[in-house]
């Protein structure tokens, strides 16, 4: 009888574990790792420099104040010369003098708010590394570039002076009933073997890899830490306080096991009495 | 449910009190978010910042209104005559050497301000808050002869000179505040912090 | 004359006391299953202190709604934490209540007396589903949004011309706006009070009838001198002691996830919820919290039926209001799992395993073959209800005893 509880219990408890499959589905695009860590201030401070520098232009962070990278190392006075271009304030918002409407005219949608992305954005910081990593030539869109995680994006390339210009290099995968069943590097093999199979063979032209056909101002590990930056960044912004959070955590567990200890040794003690 | 024998009632009252204790100071620790959520948030804190004042423009005589935490501060431009005015009053006020400390200390002088010509006072009677008017005229009709220039609450007839110290026998209890503030130059007042090295 | 006594001649705080504690002589062998009671009253006084923390600092306009929980989140000293208080508050409402629900079905809690017991308790689930539904429209994400768009639109998929105007009578407009979020902020305050007043009359109806035990065996036939039941024991101090045990191991988990995990990887805060509402832009996928989400995959597997959506919204009401029937849809002599036969145990571990895949098909983009698996699952929900008066009545039960078993 216990044991049938006991796998009722289970499944119950399954709908705790059901964020690992919920977030397992989705998200084909595979994510490069930026392996951001929080608690490194100096790629806090670069990334937000780089931030104010190269996406300020179009995109605020208007739910952020300025102020809050004094909690990464920096001073007032910093803030003020480094990252304050406008007539903002130390304890202002990081919001953009261009009106939405503008935007919406000039490129067609606003360009969004970027305080949450880390928290939208399936993947988080990986997400935005491999993004800004990601842009490259495609003649058919109407700036002349392309994404790999954000397919048809409306942005230019911003840093491509920094990183230099991609061209991708594609693969010809053949599909059958949703399923790639063959993938080649000449699109003339790929046709032929889709042929040769018959109408239900699809081709389908991916971007296997980018290529780097002329430098920018960095060396590619030079660009790699400017993404990794403003990853970690972007992830620092979107939940600022996630560091104190978590060491406020570790002190309220350990008191609640302290509670619960105690709490059980009461609980056994009065019950002696029952029989 | 008798007691039986053979319990440590001592451990047991042990393990009771212990965990009440414990569970009573988690929820002392539960409320401290709840108390501290009421303190004045980053927002508040940054329209709350200190405020600067040009008073490159600020003729003798004239006054200045600048806002700082949702207050009224007057920054007034006091002329020769009104400084040495001040000091023939001294008999007429509650506090005429401000032993309360309505101002920063190195506001604590004859003319309750940094430099003499310019008084910076918080524009709000200590009464019961009402915003006193600027009366800066001598001897005028309402307010009889003696007045040498000040502020009139118009609420309940408090008045203060050009220091911001309040007369006898008004109902205002205490002198007007001295808002911290310092000169970042010869032209700029910052209200809102104390002087420091600029 | 003592304080006790002066209060006690104006206010009968000793004889509630012992009424409903000292001497509330409760079945001492109430397991696992039976801390979920008192934990659903700790997390409904978690949101009610949480949720008015909130509200003092959150602004019901569609205009700043959004950024006003972002200043929550940010600007405000400790306002994250009291903000993932209420937001994993919600889920662990849902989550303690399913399970205590769930000890009421296998233990026969809602059997003769209890039948008003377990339908103020059906009350209460129903004024927590508004309550959520309502709250959940406040952060004014794109989730928050669009989830409310399709609830409501629900309501215009009432037939007889009732429909459109009803669902734009919700509304208070056209689309969901500032009116709807408005007068759902004003609901979403009231509502809890509400359920506050249920839990009372719960609790009142449960020490009318006494607490279900898990040998479902009624303790009050055996009594002893004093007249008090030979296998009760007093609820205070003996499950006061046994329900701080519970709190703890229960808050160490509920603080787990609110200091290392408040978004549950999805699950308690939906990504584009980080997004502010947009009413141009639909997300990609749609999908209410988990707690709705076994509701919500019945909805879907209905099939428009003469061009409306009706039946599915009368499938997805119906699959709650057909919990009111459980007490008389149970033909068996005893009340636990522990006696009844094999059918019920069968049946109520695939009723389990339902519920849960339901609960997962309904936060999955519908597919052919996900629809075909949500029309089984819906069919075998309402089987186990349906055919509840007929497996309880045929099956063998085993013999209950006079005593509770240890």
């Amino acid at each position: 009888m216990n044991k049938l509880f006991g796998v009722m219990a289970l499944s119950l408890l399954s709908f705790a574990l059901m964020p690992l499959t919920a977030t397992a589905a989705g998200g084909e695009v595979k994510l490069q790792q930026a392996n951001v860590d929080l608690s490194n201030n100096a790629a806090i401070q670069r990334g937000a420099k780089y931030f104010v520098n190269y996406c300020m232009g179009c995109h605020s962070a208007q739910y952020v104040r300025y102020k809050l990278f004094t909690e990464v190392g920096l001073t007032e006075d910093d803030i003020e010369d480094n990252l304050i271009f406008t007539d903002g304030k130390v304890g202002g918002l990081m919001k953009i003098a261009m009106p939405e409407d503008d935007a919406a005219r000039w490129f067609g949608a606003a360009a969004p708010d970027l305080t949450l992305t880390a928290r939208i954005k399936h993947g988080g910081a990986d997400w935005i590394y491999s993004y800004l990593k990601g842009f490259y030539t495609d003649p058919s869109r109407p700036l002349g570039v392309n994404n790999t995680v954000f397919a048809n994006v409306g942005m230019p390339h911003v840093l491509w002076r920094l990183q230099g210009i991609q061209d991708p290099v594609y693969k010809y995968e053949v599909h059958h009933e949703g399923h790639t069943v063959a993938s080649f590097d000449n699109e003339a093999e790929a046709e032929a073997y889709a042929k040769e199979r018959g109408e239900t063979y699809r081709l389908e032209r991916v971007v296997d890899r980018l290529e780097l056909v002329q430098p920018g101002s960095m060396t590619p590990l030079e660009y790699d830490q400017v993404a990794r930056d403003l990853a970690t960044f972007l992830t620092f912004i979107a939940e600022p306080m996630k560091l104190e959070r978590q060491r406020i955590g570790v002190w309220v567990l350990l008191f609640l096991i302290v509670f619960t200890v105690l709490a059980y040794f009461m609980k056994k003690e009065w019950w002696k009495d029952v029989h | 449910m008798s007691i039986e024998e053979g319990v440590d009632l001592k451990k047991r009252r042990f393990l009771t009190v212990g965990t009440a204790v414990v569970g009573a100071i988690g929820a002392g620790f539960a409320a401290v978010p709840f108390i501290a959520s009421w303190n004045p948030s980053e927002r508040a804190k940054a329209l709350g910042a200190p405020e600067e004042a040009d008073i490159t423009n600020l003729e003798p005589g004239a006054l200045l209104r600048v806002k700082w935490r949702g207050k009224v501060c007057w920054v007034v431009n006091r002329t020769e005559q009104n400084i040495a005015d001040l000091k023939t009053l001294t008999d007429k006020l509650a506090d005429p050497n401000s032993e309360v400390p309505q101002q920063p200390p190195y506001a604590q002088n004859e003319t309750r301000s940094i430099k003499p010509e310019y008084a910076v006072l918080v524009g709000i009677c200590t009464h019961l808050g009402c915003s006193p008017t600027y009366r800066p005229e001598v001897a005028p009709a309402d307010l009889g002869d003696d007045w040498k220039g000040g502020f009139f609450c118009p609420c309940h007839g408090s008045s203060f000179d050009l220091a911001g110290r309040v007369y006898k026998a008004v109902p205002a209890p205490t002198n007007l505040v001295v808002p911290p503030h310092q000169y970042l130059s010869e032209n700029v007042i910052l209200i809102g912090v104390d002087g420091g090295a600029v | 004359m003592s304080l006790m006594t002066w209060i006690d001649d104006r206010f009968p705080a000793t004889k509630v006391w012992n009424e409903h504690l000292a001497q509330y002589y409760a079945p001492k062998n109430m397991n696992f299953w039976y801390f979920f009671g008192s934990l659903a009253m700790l997390v409904l006084v978690n949101q009610i202190v949480t949720g008015v923390w909130l509200a003092m600092m959150y602004k019901p306009s569609a205009a700043d709604a959004f950024a006003s929980v972002e200043y929550i989140m940010r600007d405000v000293d400790y306002g994250w934490l009291i903000r993932y208080m209420h937001s994993t508050g919600a889920s662990a409402f849902f989550l303690v209540v399913y399970f205590h629900m769930f000890r009421a079905l296998i233990y026969g809690s809602y059997q003769k007396p209890r039948e008003l017991l377990w339908i103020i308790g059906v009350l209460i689930y129903l004024a927590m589903m508004a309550t959520a539904f309502m709250g959940y429209l406040l952060p004014w994400g794109q989730m928050s949004y669009w989830g409310a768009q399709v609830i409501v639109n629900l309501f215009a998929a009432f037939p007889f011309g009732i429909g459109e105007p009803l669902s734009i009578w919700i509304r208070g407009d056209y689309v969901i706006s500032d009116a709807t979020l408005n007068r759902f902020f004003a609901l979403h305050f009231l509502l809890p009070f509400v359920l506050a007043a249920l839990v009372f009359l719960h609790i009142v109806a449960l020490h009318k009838v006494g607490s279900n035990n898990p040998d479902g065996v009624d303790i009050k036939k055996v009594k002893d001198e004093n007249g008090i039941p030979r296998d009760g024991i007093a609820f205070h101090p003996y499950y006061t002691v046994k329900d701080s045990v519970g709190v703890g191991v229960f808050l160490i988990f509920f603080t787990g996830v609110i200091f290392f995990w408040p978004d549950f990887g999805g699950l308690f805060l939906e990504p584009p919820n980080f997004e502010p509402a947009n009413p141009l832009k639909t997300p990609e996928h749609i999908a209410p919290v988990w707690y709705f989400t076994p509701f919500y995959a019945m909805l879907r597997a209905v099939p428009p039926m003469f061009s409306s959506q009706f039946p599915g919204v009368i499938v997805m009401f119906a699959a709650i209001l057909i919990l009111f029937f459980v007490p008389w849809l149970d033909r068996s002599p005893v009340k636990s799992i522990r006696y009844k036969g094999m059918l019920s145990k069968i049946a109520i571990a695939i009723f389990v395993v339902t519920f849960v895949v339901l609960a997962w098909l309904g936060m999955q983009s519908s597919t052919p073959a996900k629809t075909l698996l949500a029309q089984i699952f819906t069919a075998i929900y309402f089987a186990f209800f349906l055919l509840m008066p007929f497996y309880t009545k045929m099956e063998k039960t085993k013999p209950v005893p006079e005593r509770v078993t240890s």
